[in-house]
């Protein structure tokens, strides 16, 4: 059955901008819509109203660019685990709800417009380490030359598999990024190839994330429950430990 | 001006050695006064601007989104082919090359695809020294699945996510020469036009999404890796944001556009569900290893289904129509997409679609489900007649292999495809036809490059699965590093490209006139509006099958439709903000102009090869019957159109395709 809903949106011009929750209705929404097709709804009514439409990010709308966000009654892409706002469909919702959505809030995360947030600090995490110094246009060596435990490649993989949409940061009391951090961090360590520059990467990474104002880890574990792409919090537990090695090797 | 598409002289296996040993090269002193600029950051931009940085140019790298990270090549699933043989089954680099010929109907370029083959090998060596964590064996060796259209198992693959692993390992490169300072990098950047000066591409005009500037940069060469256009379409498997604005005010520029009606509609995609849907996911071809695909035989059963008094695993073996298995016994439920998505198309229009719109078939995974559990029960010793526990095992591999695709399928249809077969049907997924470029992947415009899905010339009519990624990183990182040097050569003397020229004055005021008209327009239809009705147009007219009629029909339509776009859109808010509707604005004005060539290159082709079918080109009896009917006496050629302002005024130029390496045949997959 189609749905009437309330909506309580975030809206703030720019970066500048004071902000202020703004109340919208919605109406025959389907639930087999997508929550951002439901937003797509609210857009064209407002646009025919000449109203300005709500900026959100989005792009994919297949949960792997890691392009949407989105604070969805107090959680990162909403209720429903292991997807993105982009996947959130409205089966989860019902008739005369009230949906309150707002930017992913952190430091680190400045909002640029309504509900989009900057999230360039997390590139600049990468670039100070979130790669493996090898020559792109070189002759390498044959792939299959060093043999890698399944095991190890398996859990390298799932580490991988983070789109860097920063729910571990808005779902974290302290705004920390270990989660994202932790998971480069891990994918390299446990490869061969990653093993040369481990020392440099972590504190590297670290160092850039601590002077980005991300917060630090208690261990509370609500990274790992929001995150979509269901990254573990071993990974944390790895960073933590490469972080001591090479902390001791100076 | 006559094409000329460059191919080295010389034995098909040697061209691309011998190019690479004549080539003039710039000297690593002079690459640091050498500035490249890329637009588009996916498998093929990303790999590019990583590679050319580290050969030590200046790189300037563009993309809208908010990181490079984002690129739309992240959402490739199924996996990238290489010539690696690791399998020991019969594949080498012209086996590759052969099929990948063959798949795309005898429509690509000889040269190309073979140095395309002959590259592959060495992107898997090199994304695993990258880390790219690729899917092993238990003995620690890569493992590798097949894909639709050959017979040997070359395709590596992480999981259903190979796109995002090899996209984030160019993104790591980047990262790398980002850190360096050799790669400047402007995110959230949208291109509106390539700036020339004296006839070489030296520049372009750029929006800043969030601050509505707009920005002049300069270079000596330009490169696209904009990726393809399938979203003229609307609905398609591409990205919200995928566009064909840089490809088109490069092709207004002086690039000729190359075989636009070559469009891939992929067979394996979730249905459309209602008029509110904003786009279509794939569910990877990989999944047809795997999955059977079948309709019920007996319309009786159809209705039942569709009534719900029916489950689809209740009906008997005998009562099910595995069509691509009766129909091409050799292939089965692995021929070549465009071959699968018609197949579907026949069936669903007989009437035996098996949802409530009629269109969409079965992927059916209850034999892998079997054959695996009795396979692990086996290996483990345990009792292979409990079918119970078989079932749970064999579901452990399935997730093992295709998990995330299962649960995406779950979260948007909210069905259990471990349980019951997906439903599936065709959908816009790549674009084979693109910016006409030469074997150097220049374009009509000296000094303009164009790279990846954006470009025209690996694929033919049709292209593989597993080979869009492999094309974008051998573009970005084994051949444009070459070939574009070559050309650079030439500009070690030049020194910095000034941006206050009135080559770049003129652009950016026509740049800034376009945006002023859209956000003073206040017509009174939104901008997504337009690009719906533009949609349903080309699915209907200019879709999986095409006749004379519909295709005239939509370029009369279509006119119209633009028309009315200029009277009457409506973009709300201002140009100096973030402004999402006026960024889209600007993409279908695009896509409004390119529908109509798309339209009129389709009605020009009269003949059926690979994504491009036409109901007045097939084979009217024998073994073949009903199938394509391609015509290599009037149509072996590649239609390269150039702009004359209206896409009605387009003048069409044939590149003769000539194949001295592979026998033309009809493509059998029977």
């Amino acid at each position: 059955m189609n749905m009437n809903l309330t909506l309580k949106i975030w809206r703030q011009k720019n970066a500048s901008d004071k902000g202020k929750m703004v109340d919208y209705k919605v109406t025959d929404i389907s639930p087999d819509m997508s929550f951002l097709e439901m937003l797509d709804v609210l857009n064209e009514q407002l646009i025919n109203k000449d109203e300005e439409p709500v900026a959100f990010d989005h792009d994919c709308r297949e949960g792997i660019c890691g392009m949407c966000s989105l604070y969805i009654n107090g959680e990162a892409h909403g209720p429903d685990r292991a997807v993105t706002t982009c996947q959130l469909h409205m089966r989860m919702f019902k008739d005369g709800d009230t949906i309150t959505i707002e930017p992913f809030r952190a430091t680190a995360f400045p909002v640029v417009k309504d509900l989009i947030v900057d999230r360039s600090s997390f590139d600049r995490i990468q670039h100070a380490g979130g790669f493996i110094s090898v020559n792109t246009s070189g002759n390498t060596i044959d792939a299959n030359t060093i043999p890698i435990n399944k095991h190890d490649a398996d859990t390298a993989f799932e580490a991988a598999t983070c789109i860097g949409c920063g729910a571990c940061v808005a779902s974290c009391k302290n705004s920390s990024a270990m989660l994202f951090v932790g998971a480069k961090v891990s994918q390299f360590a446990l490869l061969p190839q990653g093993k040369v520059e481990a020392t440099d990467r972590v504190l590297n990474m670290v160092k850039q994330m601590d002077e980005e104002g991300f917060g630090n880890c208690t261990n509370t574990g609500a990274c790992e429950v929001e995150c979509p792409k269901g990254i573990s919090l071993e990974n944390i537990a790895r960073m933590n430990s490469e972080y001591l090695k090479a902390s001791l090797k100076g | 001006m006559a094409l000329d598409s460059k191919i080295p002289k010389g034995p098909i296996k040697d061209k691309w050695t011998d190019y690479k040993n004549h080539i003039d090269l710039v000297n690593p002193a002079n690459k640091r006064n050498i500035d490249v600029i890329i637009v588009g950051t996916g498998l093929a931009g990303g790999s590019a601007a990583a590679t050319l940085a580290e050969l030590g140019y200046n790189v300037k790298a563009f993309c809208f989104q908010d990181s490079p990270r984002r690129a739309h090549s992240i959402a490739a699933q199924g996996g990238i082919n290489a010539a690696k043989n690791y399998q020991g089954d019969g594949d080498s680099t012209y086996r590759l090359f052969y099929d990948t010929v063959k798949g795309g109907d005898y429509r690509s370029r000889e040269a190309n695809v073979y140095r395309l083959a002959e590259v592959s090998a060495n992107i898997i060596d090199q994304c695993v020294a990258q880390g790219v964590p690729f899917a092993r064996e238990y003995g620690g060796l890569l493992d590798n699945r097949s894909f639709g259209g050959v017979l040997v198992s070359r395709t590596f693959y992480a999981a259903g996510q190979t796109g995002q692993q090899l996209l984030l390992g160019a993104y790591s490169a980047m990262n790398r020469q980002i850190g360096r300072g050799k790669i400047k990098m402007y995110n959230r950047h949208e291109m509106l036009d390539v700036v020339k000066v004296d006839g070489k591409a030296r520049g372009i005009i750029t929006r800043n999404l969030i601050t509505g500037e707009i920005e002049r940069h300069s270079a000596h060469a330009v490169v696209l890796g904009t990726g393809g256009y399938g979203n003229v379409f609307f609905l398609s498997t591409n990205a919200m944001g995928s566009n064909v604005t840089a490809a088109w005010k490069a092709h207004k520029r002086g690039a000729y556009f190359a075989n636009p009606c070559y469009t891939q509609i992929h067979p394996t995609c979730i249905p459309v569900s209602g008029d509110h849907q904003s786009k279509l996911t794939l569910m990877s071809e990989s999944l047809r290893n795997d999955g059977r695909i079948w309709v019920p035989k007996h319309m009786k059963d159809v209705e039942a289904i569709k009534a719900g008094t029916l489950k689809p695993r209740e009906l008997a073996e005998e009562d099910r129509d595995y069509y691509l298995e009766r129909r091409y016994p050799a292939f089965g439920n692995l021929v070549p997409r465009d071959v699968a998505s018609r197949a579907a198309k026949e069936r669903c229009d007989a009437g035996f679609g098996v949802n409530a719109t009629g269109e969409a078939v079965f992927l059916d995974f209850a034999s892998a489900i079997e054959r695996y559990g009795k396979e692990t029960a086996h290996v483990k010793g345990l009792n292979e007649n409990d079918a119970a526990l078989v079932k749970k095992l064999g579901q452990e591999v399935i997730k093992n292999k295709y998990g995330n695709l299962f649960q995406m399928y779950e979260k948007i249809v909210d069905q259990d495809p471990y349980n019951t077969p997906m439903m599936i049907y065709p959908a816009v997924h790549y674009t084979m036809g693109g910016v006409w470029v030469d074997y150097n992947l220049m374009t009509t415009v000296p000094g303009l490059y164009c790279i990846g899905e954006a470009n025209f010339s690996d694929h033919g009519a049709n292209r593989l699965g597993a080979s869009a990624l492999m094309q974008g990183l051998a573009d970005g990182y084994f051949v444009l590093p070459y070939t574009i040097g070559d050309y650079l050569s030439n500009d070690i003397r030049t020194g910095a490209i000034p941006t206050d020229s009135k080559e770049f004055e003129d652009a950016e005021k026509e740049v800034r006139k376009t945006l002023d008209f859209f956000v003073t327009n206040k017509g009174q239809h939104s901008v997504d509006y337009f690009h719906k009705k533009l949609g349903k147009i080309m699915w209907n007219k200019v879709g999986m099958s095409r006749n004379v009629k519909g295709l005239t029909e939509a370029i009369s339509e279509i006119k119209e439709l633009r028309a009315q776009f200029w009277k009457e859109v409506k973009v709300p808010g201002t140009n100096e903000e973030y402004n999402e509707e006026l960024a889209k604005a600007g993409r279908v004005a695009d896509f409004l102009e390119l529908g109509e060539l798309f339209a009129k290159d389709a009605l020009n082709r009269e003949e059926s090869c690979g994504g491009h079918f036409r109901e007045d080109a097939v084979e009217l009896d024998g073994e073949q019957k009903g199938e394509a009917k391609r015509d290599d006496e009037n149509f072996a050629y590649v239609s390269a159109w150039e702009y004359k302002g209206e896409p009605s005024d387009a003048v069409l130029h044939k590149e003769n395709l000539e194949f001295k390496d592979i026998e033309l045949k009809q493509r059998s997959y029977k």
